[in-house]
C-alpha cells in the first residue's frame, strides 16, 4: 500500500503541494490526473525518495520514505519500477543494457539468468530482437516501452508510471495502455498513473484522482469520476476550458528542477 | 553614565567655555549603495552557500566509496577516457611550449648568462610549472567541460533519477570513477608532457641555437632535484581531483534544459581554470619555502 498523508511540497514561493492526501490500496491501479503542472510527478517522485517533503510523509508498505537512510531506501527502490515521461533510457548503453542495469545490480543473478530476464521483458513490450541497438535509434514509443521493460525486468511490486502516453499518437498510446494492463497482469502489481489523456485514464484505471491546487479535488471509481457532480473534474475530463481552474494551476518553473508538464504535452 | 559628561563639565582653568557638540545626524544612504550592497552580499551568501553545497556533496561521494561494486567497474573507462583521449593534446601542448621555452632562454641569456643554463631553464620550468599548469587548463577544458556536459545532460533528461529509481548511488555511479580516474590519470598525462616538453625543448635547443647535446645536458642536470618531478606530478593530481569534482558537482546540479548545461559546463571551465592558479600558489607556498 502507498499511502500520501497530508504532503506539502513547495519550489521557493511556489506551494505545490498542499495537503496531498490519497491511499493507494494494494493491486489496485490508482491514475492521478490534473491539469499541467499541478504538482503530480512531484508527488510520484516522493514514492521513490527523489524529493522530500516539507511537511507530511509517503508510506510504502508502512515504511516512511523520507525517514529510511540510504540502505533501506535501496531496497525500496528495487521493489519499485518507475517509467519516465520521456523514458529516461541511458544514451550511451544498447537497449539490452538498458534493460539489464537494474538486474545487474543484484548479486543473486547470473549473467545467463539477467539474459533470460531482458528478454522476456523485451518480448512483454513486443521488442524482441532489439537488443542491439541504440536508444537513439528508437522512435518515442518504442523508447517508452523499452522505459517500461527497464522497469519491470527487476519485477517490481509497484510501477509508477509518470505521463506514459504523453506526446504519443493514438494508436501507440492504446499499445502503452495495453501493455500497462498486460503488466499488471503478468506482474500482479500495484501502480500510479500520471496522465492528461482521459482515455488512457479511463482504460487503465481501477480509480482515478484529480490533483486540483496541490490535494485530490475528488477521488474514485472510473464509474464514480464519469458520472461526477463536480464542476471542476467535470470541466477537466470533458476537456472543457474553464478560465478559473486553468488559472490555478500552478506552473512550475524549470528552474526548480521540475519539468514544466504543459510544455510536453 | 556616558550622557551625564558634558564637555562643559571638564575643568578648566579660564572662564568656563561650553563645548557642545553639534548635532549629528545620520544622513541617508546615498540611494544607489542599497541595490550595489544587497548584489554584493547576494554574491558573497551565494558564494558560501556554493562551497557548504559542494562539501555536501564531497561528504556523499566519500560515504558512497564502500559502494565499490558500483564504482569498482566503471573507473578503467573513465581512465581511458578522461586520460588516455586527452594525451594528444597535452602533448601538442608540451611540444610547441619546449619550443618556445628554448629559444625564450635563449634569447634572454645571449651574452649574459653561459648557453648551457638553457637546459636548466627548460627542465626546471617544464616539469616544475608549465607542463602541470598548461596541462592542467587544457584538461579543465577537454576533461571538465566534457563532465558537466554529460552529466548535466543525464540531469535534465532524468537520466540521474533513473539511476536512483534502479537502486544505483549516482556518488558510486558516476561521481567516484571520475574523480578517481582524474587523480590518477592527470599524472600520467602530465609525466608525459613534461617528456615531451624537454624533448622538443633540446630538439630546438640543439638545432636551432648554439647549445650542444652535451651543454644542454649539463644545464638540465645541473640544479635537478628529484623532488622537481614528485612537485609536478603531486600538483598534477590535485588537478585532476578538482577538475572532475568541479565539473561532476555542477553537471549533477544543472537546472533548465540546455540552458542549463550550457552555464554548468561553463562554469566548470571557469571555476576549474581558477582553482588550478589557486592550486599552483598553495603548493608553491606550501612546498617550496627555503627551509
Amino acid at each position: 500500500m502507498i499511502l500520501f498523508e497530508d504532503l506539502h511540497k513547495a519550489f521557493g514561493p511556489k506551494r505545490v503541494l498542499d495537503g496531498f492526501t490519497l491511499a493507494v490500496r494494494d493491486g489496485e491501479t490508482m491514475v492521478v490526473i490534473g491539469y499541467s503542472g499541478t504538482g503530480k510527478s512531484v508527488a510520484i517522485k516522493h514514492v521513490v525518495g527523489l524529493l522530500e517533503p516539507d511537511a507530511g510523509r509517503v508510506a510504502v508498505d508502512g515504511q516512511v520514505v523520507s525517514e529510511l537512510d540510504r540502505a533501506q531506501l535501496t531496497g525500496l527502490r528495487s521493489r519499485i519500477g518507475f517509467v519516465f515521461q520521456f523514458a529516461a533510457l541511458f544514451d550511451s548503453m544498447t537497449i539490452f543494457d538498458n534493460v539489464a542495469f537494474g538486474l545487474r545490480r543484484r548479486r543473486d543473478l547470473a549473467e545467463s539468468e539477467i539474459e533470460d530476464r531482458v528478454r522476456e521483458a523485451l518480448a512483454l513490450v513486443d521488442l524482441a530482437g532489439t537488443e542491439a541497438g541504440m536508444p537513439s535509434e528508437l522512435s518515442g514509443g518504442m523508447r517508452k516501452r523499452v522505459g517500461l521493460a527497464r522497469a519491470i525486468a527487476v519485477r517490481p511490486t509497484y510501477m509508477l508510471y509518470d505521463e506514459p502516453t504523453t506526446g504519443l499518437d493514438p494508436v501507440t498510446s492504446a499499445v502503452i495502455d495495453e501493455l500497462m494492463i498486460r503488466t499488471r497482469e503478468a506482474l500482479g502489481v500495484t501502480s500510479i498513473v500520471i496522465t492528461h489523456d482521459m482515455r488512457s485514464a479511463y482504460s487503465v484505471g481501477d480509480r482515478i484522482a484529480m490533483l486540483y491546487q496541490g490535494r485530490i479535488r475528488q477521488v474514485g471509481t472510473v464509474a464514480e469520476i464519469r458520472d461526477t457532480a463536480d464542476p471542476v473534474v467535470k470541466s477537466f475530463i470533458e476537456g472543457r476550458p474553464d478560465r478559473s481552474a486553468s488559472e490555478a494551476a500552478t506552473t512550475l518553473s524549470a528552474e526548480e528542477g521540475i519539468a514544466v508538464e504543459g510544455a510536453q504535452g | 553614565m556616558l550622557a551625564a559628561v558634558r564637555f562643559s563639565d571638564r575643568p578648566t582653568a579660564g572662564p568656563s567655555v561650553r563645548l557642545v557638540p553639534p548635532p549629528y545626524r545620520l544622513t541617508a544612504f546615498p540611494p544607489y549603495l542599497g541595490p550595489v550592497l544587497a548584489v554584493i552580499g547576494r554574491q558573497a551568501v551565494g558564494t558560501v552557500a556554493g562551497f557548504g553545497l559542494l562539501g555536501h556533496f564531497l561528504a556523499d561521494t566519500v560515504r558512497a566509496v564502500p559502494d565499490l561494486r558500483t564504482w569498482g567497474r566503471m573507473v578503467v573507462q573513465q581512465m581511458r577516457r578522461l586520460g588516455v583521449d586527452s594525451l594528444p593534446i597535452a602533448l601538442f601542448i608540451s611540444a610547441f611550449t619546449g619550443i618556445v621555452l628554448a629559444l625564450l632562454a635563449s634569447y634572454v641569456f645571449t651574452g649574459a648568462v653561459p648557453m648551457y643554463l638553457v637546459g636548466t631553464l627548460v627542465g626546471k620550468t617544464i616539469i616544475m610549472e608549465l607542463g602541470p599548469v598548461l596541462t592542467g587548463l587544457a584538461l579543465a577544458g577537454r576533461v571538465g567541460a566534457n563532465i558537466a556536459a554529460e552529466l548535466g545532460t543525464m540531469r535534465v533528461t532524468e537520466q540521474v533519477d533513473a539511476l536512483e529509481t534502479l537502486a544505483y548511488n549516482p556518488h558510486a555511479y558516476l561521481v567516484i570513477p571520475r574523480v578517481l580516474a582524474g587523480t590518477v590519470m592527470f599524472p600520467v598525462i602530465v609525466a608525459f608532457a613534461m617528456a615531451m616538453g624537454l624533448f622538443t625543448g633540446w630538439l630546438s635547443a640543439t638545432t636551432l641555437l648554439p647549445v650542444t647535446n652535451a651543454e644542454f645536458m649539463r644545464g638540465l642536470r645541473l640544479f635537478y632535484d628529484p623532488f622537481d618531478i614528485q612537485f609536478g606530478l603531486i600538483k598534477s593530481a590535485s588537478f585532476g581531483f578538482v577538475i572532475t569534482l568541479i565539473g561532476c558537482f555542477l553537471g549533477l546540479a544543472t537546472r533548465g534544459g540546455a540552458e542549463g548545461v550550457g552555464s554548468a559546463t561553463t562554469r566548470t571551465v571557469v571555476y576549474s581554470a581558477e582553482m588550478i592558479l589557486v592550486l599552483d600558489a598553495f603548493w608553491a607556498v606550501t612546498l617550496l619555502r627555503h627551509p
